[in-house]
C-alpha cells in the first residue's frame, strides 16, 4: 500500500505548479497505467488523506486507467492486453513480447480550479 | 464569479523522486560507481545472498551497503558481517525506499563510506514486492530475488515487479530437492512476465551457484568503471 505516498506526491507536484494560480481546486485527472503499480482504488482512498489541509482539500480524484498496450513482432501489429492479465504473449499468435507501448503511466493530466480571480491589468 | 476551468499539468506524478532518481544517477556516473537495487518479500534471503556477495567482492572492489527496513537496524549489522560497511535506513511507515531516502542516506554514511569512493553501491530495498515497483531510486540494476520456498507462480503472482527489474536470482536452491522446487516450471512463470530475463539460481548458505553470479556481477561494475574512466578529472 504505497498510495498515499503515490497521492502525497502528486499533491505536492500540483501546488508548486498551481503556486501562480489562485482559486479553488474541484478535481484532479490523473492518468495510471496497469503496469504502473498503483491500484486505482487505493489511490482514491488516500486522495482525502493526502489533500487535508491544502488548497486540494475537497477535490475530487477522476481516474484514466490505461489498459497495457503491447507491440507484436511476429504480428507487425499493436494488442491490448486484457485486463488484469500481465502475461507478456501476444493474445493473437501467443508469441513472446518485450515491447510494451504503454500501461505504465502514472501521470497528472490536469486540475480543476474554480473561485480565482481573473488576472487584473494594474 | 470566472467559470471553472481546468488547467493542464501533464506530469509524471514521481517527478520529484524521478528528478532526484536522476541526479543520483548522474552523479555515480561522474564517480564510476555502480548501483545494484535488490527487491523481494520479507524472508527471501536479501541479506544473506548481499552478505555472500560482498564478502566476496570486498578484496576485489570499495563495496558498500545501504539498507531499508521498516524499524531496526539488524541488517545493516548483518551487511557488515561481510566486512564491508552498511548503513541501515529505517523508513518507519513505509513499505518502499524512495530516492530522498538514498540522498539522505549518503550523506548520513559519509562517516561509514564515501559513497564516490565506491565501485559498488547496493541497496537493499524494504522486503515488498508491490510498493518497490514504482520507485526510480537511480541503480544501474534491479534485481528481483525469489527464494525456491516462494512458489513457482510467484512471478505471475508480482508481474509489475518483474516487469521493472533486470534480473532475477532464485535463492535457497539447497532446500529445492526437499521441496520438489519444479525449476522448469519457476523459469516459466518468469519468462511469461518478462521475456528473456536472466536468470541465476544460488544457494548463499553453501555458496552453490554463486560464481556465475559474482562473475556477472564484476563484469557489470567492470564495465561501469571503464565508461567512466576517461571522463574523471583524475
Amino acid at each position: 500500500m504505497h498510495e498515499l505516498s503515490i497521492a502525497l506526491r502528486a499533491v505536492e507536484t500540483i501546488l508548486e505548479d498551481l503556486a501562480e494560480q489562485n482559486g479553488k481546486v474541484m478535481s484532479v485527472q490523473i492518468r495510471v497505467g496497469a503496469l504502473s503499480g498503483v491500484v486505482p482504488d487505493s489511490l482514491r482512498f488516500a486522495w482525502d488523506v493526502a489533500c487535508a489541509d491544502t488548497r486540494l482539500s475537497g477535490s475530487t480524484l477522476e481516474i484514466e486507467e490505461v489498459p497495457v498496450r503491447i507491440w507484436c513482432e511476429s504480428c507487425q501489429r499493436e494488442h491490448t492486453l486484457p485486463d488484469a492479465d500481465f502475461v507478456f504473449r501476444c493474445p493473437i499468435c501467443a508469441a513472446s513480447i518485450t515491447e510494451v507501448l504503454a500501461g505504465r503511466e502514472l501521470e497528472i493530466l490536469s486540475v480543476e480550479i474554480s473561485e480565482y480571480e481573473s488576472p487584473q491589468a494594474d | 464569479m470566472n467559470p471553472p476551468k481546468l488547467i493542464e499539468i501533464r506530469k509524471n506524478i514521481l517527478k520529484k523522486n524521478d528528478e532526484l532518481a536522476q541526479g543520483l544517477r548522474a552523479r555515480f556516473a561522474a564517480d564510476g560507481v555502480f548501483v545494484a537495487n535488490f527487491v523481494s518479500s520479507p524472508g527471501t534471503g536479501k541479506t544473506e545472498l548481499l552478505k555472500y556477495t560482498m564478502a566476496r567482492l570486498i578484496d576485489r572492489f570499495a563495496v558498500a551497503a545501504i539498507v531499508g527496513d521498516v524499524e531496526t537496524e539488524n541488517d545493516a549489522v548483518r551487511l557488515r558481517k561481510s566486512g564491508a560497511p552498511a548503513y541501515q535506513v529505517e523508513t518507519h511507515s513505509m513499505c518502499h525506499l524512495e530516492s530522498f531516502h538514498i540522498d539522505k542516506a549518503i550523506a548520513a554514511a559519509a562517516s561509514q563510506f564515501r559513497v564516490e569512493e565506491l565501485d559498488l553501491l547496493i541497496i537493499e530495498n524494504v522486503g515488498n514486492l508491490v510498493c518497490t515497483s514504482a520507485f526510480d531510486l537511480g541503480e544501474d540494476l534491479q534485481v528481483v530475488l525469489v527464494s525456491t520456498t516462494e512458489g513457482e507462480d510467484k512471478p505471475l503472482k508480482y508481474p509489475k515487479i518483474f516487469d521493472r527489474s533486470d534480473i532475477c536470482i532464485i535463492t535457497k536452491m539447497d532446500i529445492a530437492e526437499a521441496l520438489e522446487f519444479d525449476h522448469a516450471q519457476m523459469r516459466a512463470s518468469i519468462d511469461a512476465v518478462k521475456p528473456g530475463m536472466p536468470v541465476f539460481e544460488v544457494s548463499a548458505k553453501t555458496g552453490w551457484g554463486m560464481e556465475a553470479w559474482i562473475q556477472y556481477l564484476v563484469e557489470r561494475i567492470d564495465e561501469k568503471k571503464a565508461e567512466d574512466t576517461p571522463a574523471r578529472a583524475d
